[in-house]
């Protein structure tokens, strides 16, 4: 054990925040969820590819770095710490990219990674149905071989930036025959193919943060298969894992909110401490984002180590969602009467707390609902019996 | 920069861990409540002893192995997993640390450090943070707090009262006594800084074994819950049970890299390591808690009972939780390193 950055990470944190405070927008972009903000968020991508930091934990060819795990959690720490754009392409770099380094062909990552990593192709995800939601192997979109292409009909639901993303990566049942996670495949298509129709939803901020997807008589060429065909629940876990794992929420996410929270209690100390449970709150917040951080480097110590990452995964969803809701509550609970303000220009307080207050409600949804996750937790962790 | 500990502290730790299965079962430590005064068993003592654990932080000039926090945190979780009635920290962790900083011309220090390395001395460590003293009547020796001064006292210099513990394996005393020439030992002016780095490795240990604790009721809930039928199912299938145990799970998985860092921290004698240890103490204490109140739910009735071991390991949480600081001394300490301007938060900020 050796809590100290070497002088290598240290001059990696250093050129980090160099480029970030030459390049970070200064005022925040508008939301991706509009189509002006998808577009900023594209070309910020974009800008990132230009200094090499838009996939720092990619091999080199592909655009990235090469970065080990301690050199992404710098990275973040350094990108939340200026406050740099929330990331577009995320589900694009952080889930589908690590699966396809582990189940591509290298036609395939030669093809989509460094137009991924330059946001060219901005991702989204193609998994829940109507009927299919934490039940994934439910999966009723078919995906029917024809000669050299897979003819699609079906719908996908809650695709989040479905609406303005160019490829979608989705699982399709491709054996018509098979029921549960057997007979389902991993498929890659752009979402502008003809028989592609798609519905924007309105999420609870009145933006179209998600989108549902309708498939009649897709052509999708054979080769952008990702795994076997049939295998595609495999694959499927992978991308999972690594969605639950390290990658989707890092630490520095986290810690920098609970920062703005504790400088939000100070400046309010005189009106907030008639409510003692808000001191506990805030305590609590900036104990639990430090423990989050501790815990992921302490993973990433193992990961660099040769370990794997397993059902472990699932207690880290549970603890950053939760996480996040009790910090944005506490914020609501110190601006009071304000705090159901919509963002004002003349009222820098109000800030993004409303936001991400109402974000923080998906939280525990998302990735895997909480109950998936401790479902998880007692079969795989604790050996409980299936119920 | 690596936390994780290498592949020596972990074999270690796991020799530790099988050695106390074999050698603490729940029905021997319960045999110790009821044929003993003392709750002290000089047969585990000297098992413990074999293991090289009264030496372990001994200098080895005074005959120890010359180990550290890094490697008693270890230790610490394990004693908690196994509940093991001794005191062994006081003795071999605590006061050790308190004699071993002491100037070199204390005779104190040559007479006990290798008695306590050898296993045959126990010394009961006495400060005001905790109104009583853990072990004082069968202790050869009380390091004593008065005024940041640092008292050795024998038998003849205190009177003790016992006061009865929940926890039969705790063994309190009200202790009464007058400072004098005679007993002191160190100055308040060097003895201040020996009292906190005592506190910040007393608090520690707390943590460590309440997270050992957390860790064997969330075992001993499986445990039942997979075995005990009801509906014709084990009743760890069902939902409203498993969530139960996994947020037990998600407390202690986020606890023990915070009781890591604070170990790191008393190690490295880090300028935030009363914070780190305040911090510990309250994740660990939380994490406990909740296994404790969770693995009792999953046991139904039996856990309300004598009978099953729960109960031992319970009781001893309880007690933990308060023992060294409390929720109140550690807040404080929390609070005001959060309201302290000059703090450094945020990404990046953690190993700063």
């Amino acid at each position: 054990m050796k809590l100290e950055y070497t002088e290598k990470q240290k001059a990696f944190r250093q050129e980090v925040r160099s480029w970030m405070q030459a390049h970070v927008p200064k005022a925040p972009l508008p939301s991706f969820d509009t189509a002006e903000g998808f577009e900023a968020h594209r070309q910020w991508e974009a800008t990132l590819f230009e200094g090499r930091w838009s996939a720092v934990t990619w091999p080199k060819e592909y655009g990235g770095r090469g970065c080990d795990l301690i050199e992404w959690l710098i990275f973040e720490e350094e990108y939340w710490a200026a406050s740099a754009p929330l990331r577009v392409n995320q589900n694009g770099v952080f889930l589908l990219a690590p699966t396809l380094m582990e189940y591509g062909t290298s036609e395939q990552k030669a093809r989509f990674l460094p137009r991924m990593a330059s946001g060219q192709d901005i991702w989204a995800q193609g998994w829940s149905e109507p009927g299919a939601g934490s039940d994934m192997a439910a999966i009723r979109a078919k995906a029917i071989r024809q000669g050299d292409h897979y003819v699609i009909n079906g719908q996908k639901t809650w695709s989040t930036r479905a609406v303005w993303a160019d490829w979608l990566f989705g699982m399709f049942r491709t054996d018509p025959e098979s029921s549960r996670h057997h007979g389902l495949s991993f498929i890659l298509l752009p979402l502008n193919l003809p028989g592609i129709s798609i519905r924007p939803i309105k999420q609870l901020n009145g933006l179209p943060g998600f989108a549902e997807i309708f498939f009649d008589e897709v052509k999708v060429p054979v080769a952008n298969l990702l795994g076997e065909e049939g295998g595609g629940w495999n694959v499927a876990m992978a991308t999972a894992g690594f969605e639950r794992g390290l990658m989707l929420r890092s630490p520095a996410r986290f810690q920098k909110t609970a920062h703005k929270l504790v400088e939000l209690y100070r400046r309010h100390r005189a009106r907030a401490d008639a409510d003692p449970g808000i001191r506990e709150a805030v305590m609590q917040s900036w104990m639990q984002a430090e423990a989050y951080a501790l815990a992921t480097y302490r993973t990433a110590g193992r990961l660099n180590k040769g370990a794997k990452i397993g059902a472990e995964a699932s207690t880290n969803k549970i603890f950053w969602s939760e996480l996040d809701l009790l910090m944005h509550e506490t914020a609501m609970r110190i601006l009071g009467p304000r705090a159901e303000l919509m963002p004002q220009q003349h009222d820098a307080e109000l800030d993004h707390w409303l936001d991400g207050f109402l974000f923080a409600q998906a939280g525990p949804i998302y990735a895997g609902t909480n109950e998936i996750q401790r479902n998880i937790i007692a079969e795989r962790m604790l050996g409980l019996p299936r119920s | 920069m690596d936390f994780t500990f290498d592949e020596q502290q972990l074999a270690f730790r796991s020799a530790i861990h099988k050695f106390l299965m074999v050698e603490a079962a729940p029905e021997w430590l319960r045999e110790i409540w009821e044929t003993t005064r003392s709750g002290r068993s000089a047969e585990l003592r000297a098992k413990l002893a074999d293991q090289g654990l009264t030496a372990l932080s001994v200098p080895e000039e005074f005959g120890g192995i010359g180990l550290g926090d890094l490697d008693w945190v270890l230790v610490h979780q394990e004693l908690g997993y196994f509940a093991i009635p001794d005191s062994l920290t006081d003795s071999a962790y605590l006061a050790v640390d308190l004699l071993k900083r002491l100037p070199a011309d204390v005779a104190l220090k040559r007479e006990w450090l290798p008695r306590v390395a050898s296993g045959k001395a126990r010394i009961a460590v006495a400060h005001p943070l905790n109104p009583l003293v853990a072990d004082a009547e069968l202790a050869d020796l009380i390091l004593a707090w008065h005024e940041d001064e640092i008292h050795a006292l024998r038998r003849e210099h205190c009177q003790l009262q016992f006061q009865p513990s929940i926890d039969l394996s705790r063994r309190l005393y009200a202790l009464q006594w007058t400072p004098s020439r005679e007993t002191r030992i160190c100055p308040a002016s060097h003895g201040r800084e020996l009292w906190a780095g005592v506190l910040d490795r007393a608090a520690l240990a707390a943590s460590a074994q309440l997270l050992g604790l957390a860790q064997r009721m969330l075992d001993l809930g499986v445990d039942h819950a997979a075995q005990r039928k009801q509906f014709g199912k084990p009743v760890g299938s069902f939902q409203a049970v498993k969530h139960q145990l996994a947020d037990v799970a998600v407390k202690i998985e986020f606890a023990e890299p915070v009781l890591h860092r604070a170990a790191q921290s008393v190690a490295g004698e880090r300028p935030l390591r009363s914070v780190h240890v305040a911090q510990a103490k309250l994740a660990a204490g939380e994490a406990a808690r909740l296994a404790a109140r969770k693995s009792l739910q999953a046991h139904g009735a039996m856990g309300y009972t004598w009978e099953a071991d729960l109960q031992m390991y319970a009781k001893r949480a309880w007690a933990l939780d308060a023992a060294w600081g409390d929720a109140p001394v550690l807040k404080a300490r929390i609070a005001g390193h959060l309201l302290d301007e000059a703090t450094l938060l945020g990404p990046g900020a953690t190993f700063a």
